[in-house]
């Protein structure tokens, strides 16, 4: 089948086309709650993308994780601040010019690097791949230190994030 | 192939009319069983081109025909676009939930065995939080992008009621995750298709009962109904986060409660009692714990398992809506204490208690 796309390349290309479309919007947009939404949308796609790898488990917690949780928290706040239209804050030539000149360089990084990148191996992945059995095993047995690391790390921010509400009280 | 996608496309179109039926059967019951516990007849004198001889199903066919030809009304300094996509994104995150609900066993059609689940998914319980979780953008969109005050103090309320309620219902899920060492709906609705003692069958409220309460509890939450309507409490807020949605928006809204409804119906059913089992029922047909056997084909234990999650979807749809018509509605803080103080500590117990329970008596481990 060389020279025409498979179904799976054309769902990935308008797949793909539409995440960079919904990322740009959350960079462009002048109104947070339509940041916010895009944003939304742009983490739904990626979770697309990890269904489409065979990873079913990180595909779904993306959503409840992300899409489900942080960033509902996000717009609870945009609402609670009643936020309106911003105008953008440019912070002068400088600055405009550091952050192109930076974010070239990044997709530079990126480019070169994906250029430089091991081919994929031909076989595909083993049975169960991706299937939560699978992934718990490796976490809870190879992984098991820094995983409840990472937990104590989650715990002292809860921990902070109280205390400093307790402080803002009385 | 093409046969594999039209059984698909078949599944999924039956779990999606199931659904609708049983919405349908839900307003009836909220209309003639609300006037039974209020003492008061209900609705039952619309005519459809003078005929009004159907009584309450005139009304039911009259209601979202006027809905549909109502002008949308959209406020001019609201937002016109998340307006517009608020209604859709609570609708269809519910409606798509019931991909993963299993409404049968197997069917054998043509030397094909066809699983009775539109979407076998192997994380099935994580999709439905998924889903779940993302209804909330519709009410916290439709309180933001109307523009209206009381829209909006509906909408802040209505999230963070959603998102207290999710964690208890999260974690009463994992007892019943735990209890049957699977994700997939399917599999624990057949897991509960065995027997305890020769005769009882192993439904999950006998393994679950705190779980099950708690589930109920935030599901009806989530539905945010009456006890837990406050993001809507139409004597202060006109009606909270879609009060300023008219017409076919409108009809969404109250389409996505009632489907919320129904789901919290499917999703007990197929958790705690037992999904499509009935009782002793298995592939081959009856067989009885005290003795007798009857040989049933595919077709008719397929029929006949169908029968049963479609009686028990409307039982609970039932229970929801008599709950709904029995209790007053909680004080703010009362709602938000019964979620991080009551439920939150509760199901965290059922969690510990059950992880020990396994491991102590099933000495199952990794």
């Amino acid at each position: 089948m060389v020279g025409a796309l498979g179904v799976s390349q054309v769902a990935f290309l308008i797949l793909a086309a539409l995440t960079v479309l919904s990322a740009l919007t959350v960079v462009v947009h002048r109104n947070p709650v339509h940041s916010a939404v895009a944003l939304v949308s742009t983490l739904c796609l990626l979770a697309l993308f990890f269904f489409a790898l065979d990873a079913q488990l990180v595909a779904i917690l993306q959503v409840i994780v992300y899409a489900g949780a942080i960033v509902v928290l996000f717009l609870f706040v945009i609402m609670l601040l009643n936020l309106q239209a911003q105008s953008r804050a440019t912070g002068g030539p400088l600055l405009v010019a550091a952050a192109t000149l930076g974010g070239v360089a990044l997709a530079g990084l990126v480019v070169s690097g994906l250029g430089r990148a091991a081919a994929p191996p031909a076989a595909g992945v083993g049975a169960g791949f991706g299937e939560t059995a699978a992934l718990a095993r490796e976490l809870f047995t190879a992984y098991l230190l820094p995983f409840e690391l990472t937990s104590l790390l989650l715990l002292v921010a809860i921990v902070g994030a109280v205390a400093l509400a307790k402080k803002a009280d009385g | 192939m093409a046969v594999d996608v039209a059984i698909a496309a078949a599944k999924a179109l039956f779990i999606v009319l199931l659904v609708v039926q049983v919405m349908g059967l839900g307003v009836f019951f909220e209309r003639k069983v609300s006037a039974l516990i209020q003492d008061r007849i209900g609705a039952n004198r619309a005519a459809i081109f003078g005929f009004a001889g159907l009584g309450l199903v005139n009304t039911l066919v009259a209601d979202p025909i006027k809905f549909l030809l109502k002008e949308d009304v959209v406020p001019a300094s609201s937002d016109r676009l998340l307006h517009s996509l608020a209604p859709i994104l609570s609708l269809v995150p519910v409606l798509v939930t019931f991909a993963v609900v299993p409404f049968g066993d197997v069917l054998e059609v043509g030397g094909r065995v066809v699983n009775l689940q539109a979407a076998e998914l192997s994380i099935g319980i994580l999709y439905v939080l998924a889903m779940v979780s993302l209804g909330v953008y519709g009410v916290v969109l439709a309180g933001w992008a109307s523009n209206s005050r009381w829209s909006l103090l509906g909408g802040i309320r209505g999230s963070a009621q959603m998102i207290s309620y999710e964690i208890a219902m999260g974690l009463a899920l994992i007892g019943i995750v735990l209890t049957y060492n699977t994700l997939d709906l399917q599999e624990m609705a057949r897991a509960q298709g065995t027997l305890l003692w020769g005769w009882l069958p192993a439904w999950g409220i006998l393994y679950q009962p705190i779980g099950f309460l708690i589930f109920m509890t935030a599901g009806i939450a989530e539905s945010k109904r009456i006890p837990f309507d406050l993001p809507e409490s139409e004597s202060e807020l006109v009606s909270g986060y879609f009060t300023e949605y008219s017409g076919p928006k409108h009809l969404m809204f109250m389409m996505s409660d009632f489907v919320e409804v129904v789901l919290v119906a499917a999703l007990v059913t197929t958790l705690f009692f037992g999904g499509w089992q009935i009782p002793w029922l298995y592939r081959d047909g009856f067989h009885f714990p005290f003795g007798g056997a009857v040989a049933l084909p595919s077709l008719a234990v397929a029929v006949l398992q169908v029968t049963s999650f479609a009686l028990k979807l409307v039982f609970f749809t039932w229970l929801q809506i008599v709950i709904r018509w029995t209790l007053p509605r909680f004080r703010y803080d009362q709602l938000m204490r019964l979620g991080w103080q009551g439920l939150l500590p509760l199901a965290l117990a059922n969690v510990v208690v059950s992880a020990l329970l396994i491991v102590l008596w099933s000495g199952r481990s990794a």
